[in-house]
């Protein structure tokens, strides 16, 4: 197996040379191809830095990063973003206001110089479960689970092999978190995508992949297996009470 | 097809259009409802389609030729037989001149309207998104724009370019531009930061098409209310340059060069000034009203209902 | 047990272009010296109904009930200046983000001292040292400091405290609590939690504590109601969620991902019409 992403030392940083601030430390980790892999810890942890420098959003970074053995620099091409996608947060930030899903979905087919947009639209709809009476409405007109499978459509349109998922499911009711999950699972296994996921949540990191990694203060305190998480063999302390306090909710 | 059994009230209505053309159409009429459910917008609209009204049909409207002098008949009072608001030191008939000057006055607003905001939707869009060096060139050069006082920035370009209503509405443009490219930018910087612009980053967009397909969207509604609640400055102000005799030349009918000559007879004969002075009232409240309305209807950020 | 809040068949009702939207549907609970829980997801009406007990429902929405009573006056017929001494003095609200209900160009020292003399005449040094003890009981370490900083210098979990410390100092009846932890992160949620249900407890406080989040209502309540678009499918004990009946209950239990039993899908809830149409259940202890 070959790896899909690969992140050595990496550091990022946020701010201009006075008040200039790290919010990811010689972060290390890789990602097998076809994988599911987990970013956990805290808000602040530098969790989702890490996935906005991998994308090109964070430009301030130092390291090494290389996907799919092809070693990134500062500038990010098409190619790029046809291999590497990101699935937002906030499904009602990540849409355009005025834009109607046909708009979203036609403008990224477009961009990746697709020809027949119209049949990749109906079947990206059907993909995420939305199917063709959603391609006129406004992002108004959809509720927050719609929403978010039209932003998986949109991530699904260059036909990319990694994933990048920042908390997918955490502004959404546990019903829909619940469909959201397993579109995205059914979704990795039809077109053997490799994810890298961002949560606070590691009930879902659990549910959805086999290797996580702890972040706490920008630093990876731990990478580690699902399994042995569940088992409780951890060696650090900090992911002890991290399992600790999502177990117990009221201290 | 099911659309057809419908009346169109419920096509336009539903949440959930079959087709590009039924969306946008439904989006529009959506926005015409809560327009039509406030009275002052609705009052605001109509005063300016009796403008529209009898600047296009102003031949038909017209009593007389707002040129032809008669100096017989010369400043009767209004209510006078055959001059409903009177006639002016040279005996033209003021109503017709009031209706042929509602094309001078569209005509000014237009053109405003095509230069200003979008010059400064330009330069403050681009300016936001770009950062660093060019929004620093490009903002001081507004600010130098915003220090010039209004009126004396236009007498300065008339002066020099000569009088004329081209030249007048260049000049209003010229310093109607930098509150737009003010807000588009602050708009544009907030913009510039949300997840559906990084979404679009996302997908190898350049900034060009970032700029006019995903910012312009959003920071033109808020544009078209400035600019409506802008209009009635910029008619005082094409009327004040008329008035001072650096806009409109003599005969032309524009208001602000008929209040100008109505001045020398203020007060024995207060009609000729006071009624094209209420057109331009009764039209830059009609703007203000509807700017008023629209500011609600369009506000993006209450895209919800 | 004493009853200190009913509320009986309160309906909350927004007039739209298509006709008036029913968004709480005729419920009815009481609220006695405990820790009630409701639950629902979004939509379901749940912050409404909060609200709607503080009549802080905004035009053009409409509030309608059999009565909402307090020590058995009705709060429907007071008037909004009545109303504006009963929030605060007997009902306190705790809302979800910390950063929108703190005035940022206020000190939080000030905010506090202001909360507590708006209610109890009070002189400043008094109240200032009432507000000092205040924090200290939310545990906040360093209070002097803290009472002089403004809210954009405190974290998320700081912030939450110093408003419950806020809606707790003037002593109220009850508290609503509107998703007061769903900002923070989870080692925090369980700090705020604790001292909530201990200031709760000392002082005998009711307690209704709207939340999405089952297993954070089932481990932190006394009695849980759930909401379903608009009305209450089910009441039960908070310890016994778990064998809850209703299918929507357990539809929305068996969706949540568990941490120690793997399963390749989440079970999908499927919903039935059938919920939406059938009455509203009683919430009364």
């Amino acid at each position: 197996m070959s790896t899909a992403i690969s992140i050595e030392k990496l550091s990022v940083y946020f701010g201009e040379h006075h008040d200039l601030f790290q919010a990811v430390k010689n972060a290390s980790l890789s990602v097998e191809q076809g994988a599911s892999f987990g970013l956990v810890g805290e808000s602040g942890s530098g969790k989702s830095t890490i996935l906005k420098a991998i994308t090109g959003l964070a430009p301030q970074w130092d390291g090494h990063m290389a996907i799919e053995g092809a070693d990134l620099t500062h500038k990010r091409d098409r190619a790029f973003y046809k291999t590497v996608q990101m699935v937002f947060q906030d499904p009602y930030a990540s849409l355009h206001p005025r834009h109607s899903v046909d708009q979203v979905l036609t403008e990224t087919l477009h961009l990746h110089g697709f020809d027949d947009i119209n049949n990749r639209i109906n079947k990206l709809l059907l993909d995420v479960g939305l199917g063709p009476a959603f391609r006129f409405r406004y992002p108004h007109q959809l509720s927050g689970g719609q929403r978010q499978r039209v932003a998986i459509a949109r991530a699904l349109a260059p036909e990319p092999d990694i994933l990048l998922l920042d908390e997918p499911t955490s502004a959404l009711d546990v019903s829909v978190q619940a469909e959201i999950l397993n579109l995205l699972s059914d979704l990795r296994s039809e077109h053997g995508l490799t994810y890298l996921m961002v949560s606070h949540d590691l009930a879902v990191v659990a549910h959805m992949c086999e290797r996580v990694a702890v972040m706490q203060n920008g630093e990876i305190v731990e990478i580690i297996d699902v399994a042995d998480m569940r088992a409780g063999k951890t060696t650090q302390d900090y992911t002890a009470t991290l399992l600790h306090a999502s177990a117990n909710r009221v201290a | 097809m099911s659309s057809q059994s419908l009346t169109l009230r419920q096509w336009l209505l539903t949440d959930t259009p079959t087709s590009r053309r039924q969306a946008r159409f439904a989006a529009l009429y959506k926005g015409w409802l809560s327009l039509r459910s406030n009275h002052m917008a609705m009052i605001g609209l109509a005063i300016l389609v009796v403008l529209v009204g009898s600047a296009v049909f102003a031949p038909l409207l017209a009593p007389h030729d707002p040129f032809v002098q008669n100096l017989a008949n010369r400043l009767q009072p209004l209510g006078t037989e055959g001059h409903i608001l009177g006639t002016d030191s040279l005996g033209r008939d003021i109503l017709s001149r009031m209706i042929y000057g509602s094309r001078i006055t569209l005509y000014i607003v237009a053109l405003v309207a095509m230069i200003a905001p979008v010059a400064g939707l330009l330069v403050g869009t681009v300016s936001g998104y770009a950062g660093g060096w060019t929004d620093i060139v490009l903002m001081r050069i507004t600010d130098i724009f915003l220090a010039f006082p209004r009126l004396v920035l236009a007498l300065a370009f008339v002066a020099a370019l000569g009088a004329g209503i081209e030249n007048a509405v260049l000049a209003i443009s010229l310093t109607a531009w930098p509150p737009y490219a003010r807000m588009a930018r602050a708009e544009t910087l907030t913009i510039r930061s949300s997840d559906y612009i990084s979404a679009i980053r996302l997908q190898g967009a350049g900034p060009m098409r970032i700029i006019t397909k995903h910012i312009w969207p959003l920071c033109i509604s808020s544009l078209i209310v400035r600019v409506t609640l802008d209009m009635a400055g910029i008619i005082l102000a094409a009327a004040g340059l008329g008035f001072l005799g650096l806009g409109a030349q003599p005969p032309s009918p524009e208001w602000g060069a008929m209040i100008s000559e109505g001045r020398r007879f203020i007060l024995d004969h207060w009609w000729i000034a006071t009624m094209p002075g209420l057109a331009i009232f009764a039209v830059s409240l009609a703007f203000n009203l509807l700017g008023d309305g629209l500011r609600d209807v369009l506000d993006p950020k209450d895209s919800a209902s | 047990m004493s009853t200190l809040l009913d509320v009986d068949n309160l309906w909350v009702k927004f007039p739209t272009r298509n006709g008036i939207f029913d968004a709480v549907r005729g419920v009815s609970f009481s609220l006695g010296r405990e820790r009630l829980g409701i639950v629902g997801e979004s939509g379901s009406g749940k912050s409404l109904t909060g609200r709607a007990i503080l009549r802080l429902i905004r035009n053009p929405g409409i509030v309608e009930a059999g009565h909402i009573s307090l020590h058995g006056e009705n709060l429907l017929d007071k008037s909004e200046k009545d109303m504006r001494a009963i929030r605060g003095e007997k009902i306190s609200m705790v809302m979800q983000d910390p950063k929108f209900s703190l005035n940022p160009v206020m000190t939080v020292g000030d905010q506090i001292i202001e909360a507590y003399r708006l209610h109890a005449k009070a002189s400043k040094s008094e109240a200032y040292k009432k507000s000092v003890e205040m924090l200290e009981a939310v545990a906040i370490r360093d209070p002097k400091r803290v009472m002089k900083a403004y809210p954009h210098e405190m974290s998320g979990g700081m912030g939450q405290r110093i408003m419950i410390a806020m809606m707790l100092i003037p002593n109220p009846e009850i508290l609503i609590a509107d998703e007061p932890t769903s900002a923070l992160d989870v080692s925090v949620q369980g700090q705020v939690l604790s001292i909530m249900d201990k200031l709760v407890k000392d002082r005998g406080m009711g307690l209704l504590f709207i939340s999405h989040d089952l297993n954070l209502v089932s481990q932190f309540c006394d009695r849980v109601l759930i909401m379903y678009s608009g009305r209450i499918v089910e009441v039960c004990d908070a310890d016994k969620l778990h064998e809850a009946q209703h299918p929507y209950t357990k539809g929305l239990l068996g969706s949540l991902p568990k941490f120690d039993e793997p399963s390749d899908r989440l079970q999908v809830l499927t919903r039935d019409p059938a919920w939406r149409d059938a009455p509203s259940v009683e919430g009364r202890a």
